[in-house]
C-alpha cells in the first residue's frame, strides 16, 4: 500500500514540475504582453485570460482540486456565486 | 479515554473528506471574500475616473515579476514538503518546508525594498486613489504572507513533533498549510497583472 502511494507521488512530482515550468513561462508572457501597451479592453481581456489559466494550474495541481471531492467544488461554486455577486453588486447602484 | 476530534486522520464518511481539509477550504472560501470585496473596491475606483495611471508608470514591473516567480516557486517546495511526508521522509521534508519559508521571506524583502521606495518619493496610501487601492491590496496580501511563514516555521521546528505520535494527522497539518499557502500565491497571480501590469 505504501510503495504504491510512493509510485503514486513521483508521478505527482513530475506534474508538479511540468505545472511549474507553465506557470514561469505564462508569467514571461503576461509581462511581454504588458510591455505591448495594448488598449485597455484587449489588454485586461488578456490578462485575466493568462491570470485565471495561472490560478487554474496552482489550484487543480498544488491544491489537488483536480482529483478532489465533490463537496469541495460544491463550497466553491457558492464562493465564485457569491464572489461575483460581490463584485458586481456596488456598479448596480447607478 | 481522551477526548479526541474524529475525521481529522481519515475521512468523514458524509463528505467523504476530513475535517480538516473541509475547514481549510471554508476558511479559503471567505479569504475569497475578503479579497474579493477588494478587488470589486479597486474595480469601483479605476472604472469611476478616466485617466486612471497604468501600472508600469507608477510601480516596479521587474521587481515584482521576480516576486511572482519567487512566490511560484514557494508553492513548489510547498506541495514537495507534503509529497515528502506522504513518501515518509522528514528530511525531506524539512529541506523544502525551509526553502518555502526561505522563499516567503524573500517574497517580503523584496516587498519592502518596493514599499521603501514608495516612501521615499512621499508616496503613502493617503496620497491618491491608486497608491490606496495599491498599498492595501499588497499590505493585506503581504499580511497573509507573513502568516503563512509564521505557520510554517511551527511546522517546520516545534510543531513536527507530531509526526512521531501520528504521522497521518501531520501530514493532514502540512496540506492544509499547503492549501492556504497556494491560495495566497493564487491571490498574487491576479493581484500582479491587476496592480503593475493594467
Amino acid at each position: 500500500m505504501d510503495h504504491n502511494r510512493s509510485e503514486e507521488i513521483k508521478k505527482h512530482i513530475k506534474i508538479y514540475i511540468t505545472v511549474f515550468v507553465l506557470l514561469a513561462v505564462l508569467t514571461i508572457l503576461t509581462v511581454t504582453v504588458s510591455y505591448m501597451r495594448l488598449a485597455i479592453l484587449p489588454a485586461v481581456i488578456i490578462a485575466l485570460a493568462i491570470a485565471m489559466t495561472k490560478g487554474s494550474l496552482v489550484a487543480g495541481f498544488f491544491m489537488h482540486l483536480f482529483s478532489e471531492k465533490k463537496i469541495i467544488f460544491v463550497l466553491l461554486l457558492f464562493t465564485i456565486l457569491f464572489f461575483f455577486t460581490l463584485l458586481i453588486l456596488p456598479s448596480l447602484r447607478h | 479515554m481522551p477526548a479526541t476530534i474524529r475525521y481529522i486522520s481519515e475521512p468523514h464518511p458524509v463528505t467523504g473528506v476530513t475535517n480538516s481539509k473541509l475547514g481549510i477550504w471554508c476558511f479559503l472560501a471567505s479569504e475569497v471574500m475578503l479579497f474579493g470585496g477588494l478587488f470589486s473596491a479597486y474595480i469601483l475606483l479605476r472604472t469611476g475616473v478616466p485617466d486612471w495611471p497604468h501600472g508600469a508608470s507608477r510601480l516596479n514591473v521587474p521587481l515584482a515579476t521576480l516576486n511572482t516567480l519567487i512566490l511560484i516557486i514557494s508553492s513548489v517546495t510547498m506541495v514537495m514538503s507534503w509529497a515528502s511526508l506522504v513518501m515518509k521522509n522528514l528530511g525531506r521534508f524539512r529541506s523544502y518546508m525551509a526553502a518555502t519559508v526561505f522563499l516567503g521571506l524573500a517574497f517580503l524583502v523584496v516587498k519592502g525594498f518596493e514599499y521603501g521606495s514608495k516612501f521615499a518619493h512621499h508616496h503613502y496610501p493617503s496620497t491618491d486613489n491608486f497608491y490606496a487601492i495599491y498599498f492595501t491590496l499588497t499590505g493585506l496580501h503581504g499580511l497573509h504572507v507573513l502568516i503563512g511563514i509564521l505557520v510554517n516555521l511551527y511546522f517546520l521546528f516545534p510543531g513536527s513533533a507530531l509526526w512521531e505520535k501520528d504521522a497521518g494527522q501531520f501530514s493532514g497539518r502540512v496540506e492544509a498549510a499547503g492549501l492556504y499557502w497556494h491560495f495566497v500565491d493564487l491571490v498574487w497571480i491576479f493581484l500582479f497583472p491587476v496592480l503593475y501590469l493594467l
